[in-house]
């Protein structure tokens, strides 16, 4: 096991590095069998590593690489931590990405860099899984911004578009953000326990006040908002979908915006201690959840919809950790990664038909064109709708009830959501695969054409997954289920499902009533229109002018003051007093120039006459 | 009893000043030379008189080695001054102003 | 008054040495033609022989009339000689305006400064060398072999460091001295082949490149020298 795990990682870097080396020796073939394998075999490392770890008692393997950093108190260690929670990560990242390389090498055929797209891709699987493995906050946040990095990258992968390019500026600018609440977090942690590694922060918690924790607890949370596309820091992540279908599958959905959530449930047991920081929260992740979800309602784009679908489900973890239903945020992460991984791959699949095109209003009638597309594409829909028995349900399930023990009002704003999403995935269903045929002017009347195998055989396997993926953790399973297998790394804090059985399953038909209010509302309204002013809110298609508000609030005046420096201090104050030293020094110069005539008995009767001074000074002295 | 030490200074200092004065107006870069092996002797003078006073031979030793440098000097200064004179058939250094500011 | 207090043959032998040297500077800065600048240099160095020799310096006043006054002054007339007498220099003619004044200004008032010092106070300090291993000038006549052990012993170093100084001197006189000739001997004898046989200012059968042409002008202007 010792020997195993760093292999985890390795791999990919070492795909990364090959490809990095010997890139133009390489063909594109040659290339993304590299960039797959590695991966692939990193997923079946993860898996032995898995199986070992079951085998183990303690559930929790430090494996020490190195010696990072070593000065005054300050010990930071290269090394990877192996317990319930970063092997769950680290089975549905590397397993994922797996299926998106193997989708992406078909996808990303004919691309002009080809080759740099795996590179960036195997450095971001490197990246997350550093973020993931790693026993300490200083290496997360090597991977953390590992990720962001890879993810810029990826996003402004089209560099030469405007938007795309202006896109991944935005992603990383507000993910900067994010970072300085995890550097603050982890100064206070430092400052107050000595130790940023993970299991020395949980066992010296004591260390913390209450109002210490709280700020962490708060930087955590500012963090995760940045990562984790929450509000306020939400809306680069619809921007992002700039970057080619399978990032946007990869990074945007399935992997790294959950590391905002990975992060807040890693330090649960600093969580703990805060019960004002969990209510902001629980409180931000169920927000963010409705109001992405009224936005997803308004789009015409369909990776837009899909990502403000993202954001919301990942308000639904969010909100789950603020409730301390850490084992059903996982439960939905994984899930949402199955379903969202399938719908994303599944829109470029759509996308690829279409030859480019994403505006729902010029699809419509793909069910009997694409048909291993449609097929998959269904089992996703419903299953984020949430609709029994598919993995969605189970997921979404799971969280609402924990919500609904700790806190009504946010419950009922889940609920809401959870038909608002029904709603709007169904409506996105429908303007895609049913209706009337609009997409003949954008493929010049050509029939759309199922995609290659590469990317439908992700799609079958996912779709497997979305469809048995609440098999995970099935609430009256008493055998082996995510939730137990989980708690060692949660503790004590992971006591959830206690209500009566009676409780939960009248608690399961309202998430099912919802779901199928939703998907009526959709099939109602979508069934014969492809547009209703009624139905989408230019309020909310422009994301609540959210992006309007950042504007007139922070950039504006920052522009403003940025023009006054510019103006008077950068052209008045300081050129003025370069120039002026300048001047005054080429204007003395000029005048001292003329000493130097050039005729050395000058210069010797100089230093004649310094002789003088100095003896004439001498002999005032002695006198 | 003899002539005083400072008799002898006074003397170097005169031949000295003679020597400074000389370097300062005379533009003929022979003459400068010569004026500087004048002060070049005045230094040896008092040299030679410190010795006397202090009975010790480190004085003379020292002149012996000045006179050494100064050949030495002679020999590379009136080299320049040939290879400059080949240039521009003068000996003035007032025509060597080239590096003025 | 002097009689009185010092004995006259000192007096007068310093009264002599003084006379030779303040005669002969003055005649180096004042003569217009540098042979008797030259002339005059040497009387003010014999007079410093003597000052020498009455402050029992024998060998130091035997170099100095030997390499002084032999060799170095008739390497100054040599030079002077060889680039003829250049009248152009006039010593009664300063073109710097005020730096005759303020030369004497300078050196009158430094000079009188340090007579000045040197008459109000001590000012020679530090170790004699005789008490760091050097050799106590012996009273009465003949110290040769007391210099001689002082540079062969203590400053031995120093000596030999003396000849490597000489060796380089000679060198870089030649050296600077030396004429400027072609560096390539083969083109030398290339330009004696050729000659200009049409008188249009080009030798040699075929083009002369651009290295060749400068190697041409400088023979010429060798010959038209002679």
């Amino acid at each position: 096991m010792s020997h195993l795990a760093p292999l985890i990682l390795v791999l990919p870097l070492l795909g990364f590095l090959l490809v990095v080396l010997n890139g133009r020796s390489l063909s594109n073939r040659t290339v993304g069998l590299i960039a797959t394998s590695v991966v692939g075999l990193s997923f079946v490392t993860t898996v032995v590593t898995f199986v070992l770890l079951l085998h183990d008692r303690t559930r929790e393997v430090t494996v020490n690489l190195f010696t990072w950093i070593s000065v005054d108190t300050l010990h930071v260690p290269a090394a990877i931590l192996v317990d319930p929670l970063s092997i769950t990560m680290s089975l549905f990242v590397t397993g994922i990405s797996a299926l998106i390389h193997l989708y992406s090498t078909a996808y990303m055929q004919g691309e002009k860099d080809f080759r740099k797209f795996f590179l960036y891709l195997n450095l971001f699987v490197f990246s997350m899984l550093t973020l993931v493995l790693a026993n300490n906050l200083v290496l997360t946040f090597v991977g953390w911004e590992g990720v962001g990095v890879c993810s810029y990258w990826l996003v402004s992968f089209y560099f030469d578009r405007e938007a795309a390019a202006s896109a991944g500026k935005k992603a990383f600018i507000y993910n900067r953000v994010g970072d300085v609440g995890l550097l603050l977090a982890m100064f206070l942690l430092f400052v107050h326990t000595h130790t940023l590694t993970y299991l020395g922060i949980f066992s010296s918690t004591s260390l913390l006040s209450p109002t210490i924790a709280t700020l962490v607890v708060l930087a955590l949370l500012l963090a995760a908002t940045g990562k984790s596309a929450q509000i306020p820091l939400f809306n680069w992540l619809p921007d992002a979908m700039e970057g080619p279908t399978p990032v946007s599958a990869l990074i945007h959905a399935a992997t790294m915006v959950t590391a905002g959530v990975y992060l807040l449930v890693r330090m649960s047991p600093v969580l703990a201690l805060s019960s004002s920081g969990r209510m902001t929260i629980a409180v931000i992740g169920g927000l963010t959840a409705f109001v992405a979800a009224t936005i997803a309602t308004a789009q015409k784009d369909i990776k837009k919809v899909l990502a403000f679908s993202t954001v919301s489900q990942i308000g639904y973890m969010v909100l789950a950790v603020g409730v301390g239903a850490y084992g059903a945020a996982i439960f939905l992460m994984v899930s949402h990664a199955f379903f969202k991984a399938l719908l994303f791959l599944g829109s470029g699949s759509v996308i690829h038909s279409l030859g480019g095109e994403q505006d729902m209003r010029k699809m419509g009638g793909l069910a009997k064109w694409l048909p291993l597309t449609f097929p998959t594409f269904l089992v996703g829909w419903l299953s984020i709708s949430g609709v029994p028995p598919f993995s969605g349900f189970w997921a979404k399930g799971d969280v609402l009830t924990n919500v609904f023990a700790h806190n009504k009002p946010l419950w009922a704003l889940g609920v809401l959501t959870a038909v608002l999403t029904a709603y709007y995935m169904s409506r996105l269903f429908v303007l895609t695969f049913r209706g009337s045929e609009r997409f003949r002017e954008v493929t010049h009347q050509h029939d759309p054409h199922e995609s290659p195998l590469a990317m439908t055989a992700p799609l079958l396997i996912l779709a497997a997954l979305s469809v048995f993926g609440g098999l995970l953790d099935l609430p009256w399973a008493h055998g082996f289920s995510l939730t137990r297998f989980l708690s060692p790394t949660f503790g004590v804090v992971a006591a959830t499902g206690a209500q009566s059985t009676m409780l939960q399953t009248g608690l399961a038909l309202v998430d099912v009533v919802a779901a199928l209010i939703g998907l009526f509302a959709a099939f109602t309204i979508w069934r014969h229109t492809v547009e209703s002013s009624t139905f989408e809110r230019p309020f909310f298609e422009h994301v609540w002018r959210w992006d309007d508000a950042y504007d007139a609030v922070l950039a504006r005046p920052l522009e403003r003051l940025a023009h006054v420096s510019n103006d008077v201090v950068e052209n008045r104050i300081i050129d003025g007093a370069v120039e002026g030293l300048g001047g005054s020094v080429q204007r003395s110069g000029e005048g001292i120039r003329k000493l130097q005539a050039g005729f050395v008995r000058q210069y010797a009767l100089a230093m004649v006459l310094g002789l003088t001074v100095i003896v004439v000074y001498l002999v005032g002295r002695v006198r | 009893m003899t002539v005083p030490a400072s008799w002898y200074l006074v003397l170097a200092a005169i031949l000295f000043g003679i020597g400074a004065f000389g370097v300062l107006t005379r533009r003929s870069a022979l003459i400068m030379f010569m004026c500087i092996e004048l002060m070049l002797n005045a230094v040896n003078l008092t040299f030679v008189t410190f010795a006397r006073t202090m009975s010790d031979i480190g004085g003379q030793t020292t002149v012996f080695f000045i006179m050494v440098v100064a050949a030495a000097e002679v020999t590379v200064g009136l080299g320049i001054v040939v290879a400059v004179f080949r240039r521009r058939a003068s000996t003035s250094v007032d025509e060597l102003s080239e590096l003025q500011g | 008054m002097f009689a009185t207090a010092y004995a006259i043959p000192d007096v007068l032998v310093f009264a002599g040495a003084a006379l030779l040297i303040i005669t002969g500077a003055l005649g180096v800065i004042v003569m217009k033609n540098p042979v008797h600048s030259a002339l005059s240099l040497i009387l003010a160095l014999l007079g410093v022989a003597v000052a020498f020799l009455a402050q029992n310096a024998d060998f130091l006043a035997a170099v100095e009339i030997i390499v002084y006054a032999g060799a170095i002054v008739v390497l100054f007339l040599f030079v002077i000689m060889f680039l003829g007498v250049d009248k152009s220099n006039h010593p009664y003619v300063e073109p710097l305006v005020g730096q005759r004044w303020l030369a004497a200004l300078g050196v009158l008032v430094t000079m009188s400064g340090i007579i000045t010092l040197m008459a109000s106070s001590h000012w020679v300090s530090g170790v004699l060398s005789s008490s760091t291993g050097g050799v106590a000038l012996a009273t009465g006549a003949g110290n040769v072999t007391q210099l001689g052990d002082s540079v062969f012993t203590t400053y031995l170093l120093s000596f030999e460091a003396t000849s490597g100084l000489l060796i380089i001197a000679v060198v870089g006189a030649v050296l600077l001295a030396r004429r400027e000739r072609p560096a390539d001997s083969d083109v030398d004898v290339d330009v004696d082949i050729d000659v200009d046989i049409d008188g249009t200012g080009r030798v040699g059968g075929g083009e002369v490149s651009e290295g060749e042409w400068w190697v041409v002008n400088e023979r010429t202007s060798e010959e038209v020298e002679s």
